[in-house]
């Protein structure tokens, strides 16, 4: 446990990438192999058993040290993180402990099914033996997860880096089906439980940003045009009977979108296909922060699956009949794929329409269209091109359209959660309206964690009002926000509502006087209906 | 929250701060009056332009150094006292920093203790806290969350240590961010020893001027242009805040920060400062020790200022103690801990600025 606990505390400490892999290898190293196999379930969020609910745990906490339940939740509010707050609540602990991670949570799993005092008792004298860090991580085990910036793909390279596997082979094997209880750690790194064979990616082909006048590419019949989708890219393989998606992040996402998983029967054995998962309803792509609620997450509700049902907007195929077509030209790889998926009738896997267009006119005015069909631009690919690895100059370009933007003053501010909890981190947005600030939008990401301590600096000190967790404050800071719509809106004062804003930049330069009036935006509202 | 409010008798909270009417003077004013006792050198408890000062014989020197030589200021050591129409003050100890001090007013058979800044537990270098008989007391409460309880110094000191020892053989240079009046002469204090210790302009001139003062301070290194990246790779560097994230640091070899704070207690404090350690050392007193002061006073009642104010003085209420919060300016601008926590936004900006321009 102690050695576990130093790597969580490296873990955290660290912002570089580099530093927390090297604690990781450092980590699989020298722990023992038992434990490894539980920090790779941990941190890939496979839970073991918990047979304590957590509000046992704090109503256990409160009882021994005799703080008022009222104490105990402002303390939580300060500390943003329950298993933290006992852990520092806590009296110091009277004995010390050796116990080995892996073992502590076999202890808990035999606790199943045991009687409360027992399960007390085992608590209690597990907080009397731990150092309030080990006992931190301890409560976590019970009661939560371990959100500390190590995302899968450092895991495997950690692993990679430490065993010289290949990194794509780990992935397979960590996300696979397997036991912790069961695996050993050789089996697991080694994918005795998968076939690592079947599942390898491709690199993906990357676009860069047209700076340029689309003319000055030359002939747009030499060009494919598409629309430009904002959702996550990925690849789908199937081989040898089995199915993965892979993300851009070249993490195996197959379990999050279960409505894809019907194509095991459909694909032909070796074939690779990239695309774009979106949020989609009746072959329509819906928009992004509908595809957010389904990303991220390690189970799915039924209600999720309803609310934001997924698609693959297909792009591309890289493998057909196990043969590599990266090298084909892609007016020849367009063809394969339209004979394959061109004929599905899929909700959820559709082909990613060509735009056909004669002058780079017509196509420069259907780009202005983008916004209402949920699309953020145009992407150009040479009909000559290879599949690149990777972002190469000249054959892929992508044509995005601006996003609005509104100058506004902050006028609420309110402390975020987790790692935020004591800064004000999410704020409210007005614009002029007469004599009058009315609100238009609320955004928490957008700045540096620079930035973020100045505003909060300011907040403590021009604070007007407080209700609750939120401040009013002195409407004096500028900010320019950015969105990708604007509808109206019953439910806000200002009779419209914004479509994802996010601070754009800290406008230190404007004052309060200069930013955009309600009117400003009810002329973009009325001119976008024109579009329509 | 109750902001003026005219007391029993002997003090007031007011827009300048907390006023004695019978004495006509004011501790700790953040606004210039005619007489401002003072408790200590910080400064967000002291500030220019008042007409007389009247502090600790050890703030003098420092409060002269930090604000200016012509300052007009009385002194005191602690338990001696003075009448200031016909209010008796005197000090003791607060053990927040080096003549950090306790106000103690006696009117007429009534005692109040303006507590200022302090901590329960020796830190080897400030005159230990030493708790007051007094029918009011006014508190702060920075940690007054049972959250905040902190290890025994001896045990961050081997942390410190042991995280020194361990950067030097791997060629990483040991950065130690810490307020430069107070903070700073206590790391000097308890790290002295096996590894020579540099320490940035700011805080060698404090240095001086305590060591002038007849502090037993062991020797420290001054930082000049001439001291080569090899000497300060083997030694520890200790800095004032607003160092942090400067290109003097990004510049020395495979630099690590450590910050030492209270604030450092939680992990969500930790991860925001972009810090490789973090320390719990503070200068203020933990829960216990807050709740251990002010049952020592035995106060009929306490004014909870600066920090955790509600919920601090709620449960002193819960407890039978009777408790207000009050308003005050103190830890808003200067305070250490909260310098560590709220980065000055001057520096920040200049060095914004040198980002942009490079």
């Amino acid at each position: 446990m102690k050695r576990f606990a130093k790597l969580i505390q490296q873990l955290e400490l660290s912002n570089k990438t580099n530093d927390k892999i090297a604690a990781l290898v450092d980590y699989f190293n020298f722990a023992d192999d038992k434990d490894k196999i539980w920090v790779i379930a941990l941190f890939t969020g496979k839970k073991p058993r918990r047979p304590i609910k957590s509000a046992l745990l704090k109503y256990w906490a409160i009882e021994i040290t005799q703080t008022p339940e009222w104490l105990f939740s402002e303390s939580y509010s300060n500390v943003g993180d329950l298993s933290e707050t006992i852990a520092l609540l806590l009296p110091p602990a009277e004995k010390t402990s050796d116990i080995q991670l892996h073992k502590w949570i076999e202890n808990l799993h035999d606790l199943e099914g045991k009687d409360d005092e027992t399960k007390k008792d085992f608590i209690l004298n597990a907080w009397n033996t731990l150092e309030t860090q080990e006992r931190f991580i301890f409560n976590k085990l019970i009661s939560g997860n371990f959100r500390i910036g190590v995302s899968n793909k450092m895991l495997v390279n950690a692993l990679a880096k430490q065993s010289s596997l290949d990194s794509a082979q780990i992935m397979h094997s960590i996300m696979g089906k397997w036991n912790p209880y069961e695996i050993t750690f050789t089996e697991l790194i080694n994918g005795a439980h998968v076939n690592t064979d079947n599942s390898w990616p491709y690199p993906f082909c990357l676009a860069y940003a047209l700076e340029q006048e689309p003319e000055k590419l030359g002939d747009i019949a030499e060009w494919q045009a598409e629309w430009k989708w904002d959702g996550i890219r990925g690849q789908i393989v199937k081989r040898n009977g089995e199915l993965f998606i892979w993300s851009r992040g070249e993490e195996l996402v197959t379990e999050q979108f279960p409505e894809l998983h019907f194509l095991i029967n459909i694909l032909p054995d070796g074939a690779v296909l990239d695309g774009e998962i979106l949020a989609v309803q009746d072959k329509q792509v819906l928009s992004f922060s509908t595809l957010q609620q389904r990303l991220n997450r390690k189970t799915i509700s039924k209600k999720q699956l309803e609310d934001a049902p997924i698609g693959f907007f297909v792009y591309d195929i890289l493998e057909f009949e196990a043969n590599d077509f990266r090298e084909h030209p892609l007016s020849e790889r367009r063809k394969i794929l339209e004979q394959l998926i061109g004929s599905l009738d899929e909700s959820a896997v559709i082909l990613s329409p060509v735009i056909k267009c004669k002058t780079w006119e017509e196509l420069a005015e259907l780009r202005q269209t983008s916004r209402s069909i949920n699309s953020e631009g145009i992407m150009l690919k040479k009909l000559s091109s290879h599949y690149h690895s990777g972002r190469k100059r000249g054959d892929w370009w992508k044509w995005k359209i601006n996003p609005y933007t509104v100058d506004a003053v902050m006028i609420y501010a309110q402390k975020g959660s987790g790692r935020r909890a004591n800064f004000f981190t999410d704020y409210t947005f007005a614009v002029r309206d007469g004599e009058n600030l009315v609100t238009i939008a609320k955004a928490y990401s957008g700045l540096t964690d620079k930035e973020i301590k100045e505003v909060n600096s300011f907040v403590t000190k021009n604070a007007i009002e407080k209700f609750g967790p939120v401040r009013t404050v002195k409407p004096e800071l500028v900010f320019e926000i950015a969105f990708e719509g604007i509808a109206e809106s019953k439910r806000h004062k200002a009779g419209l509502a914004l479509r994802f804003p996010r601070i754009l930049r800290w406008r230190k330069d404007k004052k309060a006087a200069e930013i955009n009036t309600l009117d400003d935006l009810r002329q973009l509202l009325a001119s976008t209906f024109i579009n329509d | 929250m109750i902001y003026c409010l005219v007391l029993m008798a002997l003090i007031e909270f007011t827009k300048r701060g907390i006023y004695c009417k019978q004495g006509d003077f004011y501790v700790d004013p953040w606004w210039p009056v005619d007489y401002a006792v003072t408790t200590h050198g910080h400064s967000d408890h002291v500030r220019f332009g008042n007409k007389h000062y009247l502090c600790h014989t050890l703030t003098k020197p420092i409060i002269k150094r930090r604000i200016s030589e012509d300052l007009n200021v009385e002194t005191l050591n602690y338990g001696e006292s003075i009448v200031r129409n016909g209010v008796n003050i005197s000090f003791y100890p607060a053990g927040h920093i080096i003549g950090s001090a306790q106000v103690r007013l006696e009117y007429k058979g009534e005692i109040c203790v303006i507590s200022g800044d302090y901590k329960t537990e020796d830190d080897g270098i400030s005159d230990i806290f030493e708790p007051i008989k007094c029918h009011s007391f006014v508190s702060e409460s920075t940690f007054g969350l049972p959250v905040y309880k902190w290890q025994k110094q001896d045990l961050v000191f081997d942390k410190i240590k042991s995280w020194v020892s361990d950067n030097i053989p791997q060629q990483k240079t040991s950065v130690l961010i810490a307020y430069s009046l107070g903070k700073a002469q206590r790391l000097i204090k308890n790290l002295a020893g096996s590894v020579p210790i540099y320490v940035h302009n700011s805080i060698a001139n404090l240095n001086e001027v305590i060591i002038n003062a007849g502090v037993n301070l062991p020797e420290t290194i001054r930082i000049t242009p001439e001291t080569t990246k090899d000497e300060l790779q083997r030694g520890i560097v200790i800095v004032p805040p607003a160092m942090r994230d400067s290109r003097w640091i990004k510049n020395l070899s495979h630099p690590v920060t450590g910050i030492c704070s209270g604030w450092m207690q939680v992990r969500a404090h930790r991860r925001w400062q972009s810090a490789d350690a973090g320390f719990a050392l503070s200068d203020h007193a933990d829960w216990t020790g807050l709740m251990d002061a002010i049952t020592a006073t035995g106060a009929e009642k306490v004014y909870v200022t600066h920090g955790f104010t509600a919920a601090f003085s709620r449960f002193l209420n819960d407890e039978g103690i009777e408790s207000e919060e009050v308003m005050t300016k103190f830890g808003q601008e200067d305070d250490e801990e909260n310098k560590v926590d709220l980065a000055d936004g001057e520096n920040q900006k200049k060095e914004t600025e040198n980002i942009s321009a490079e």
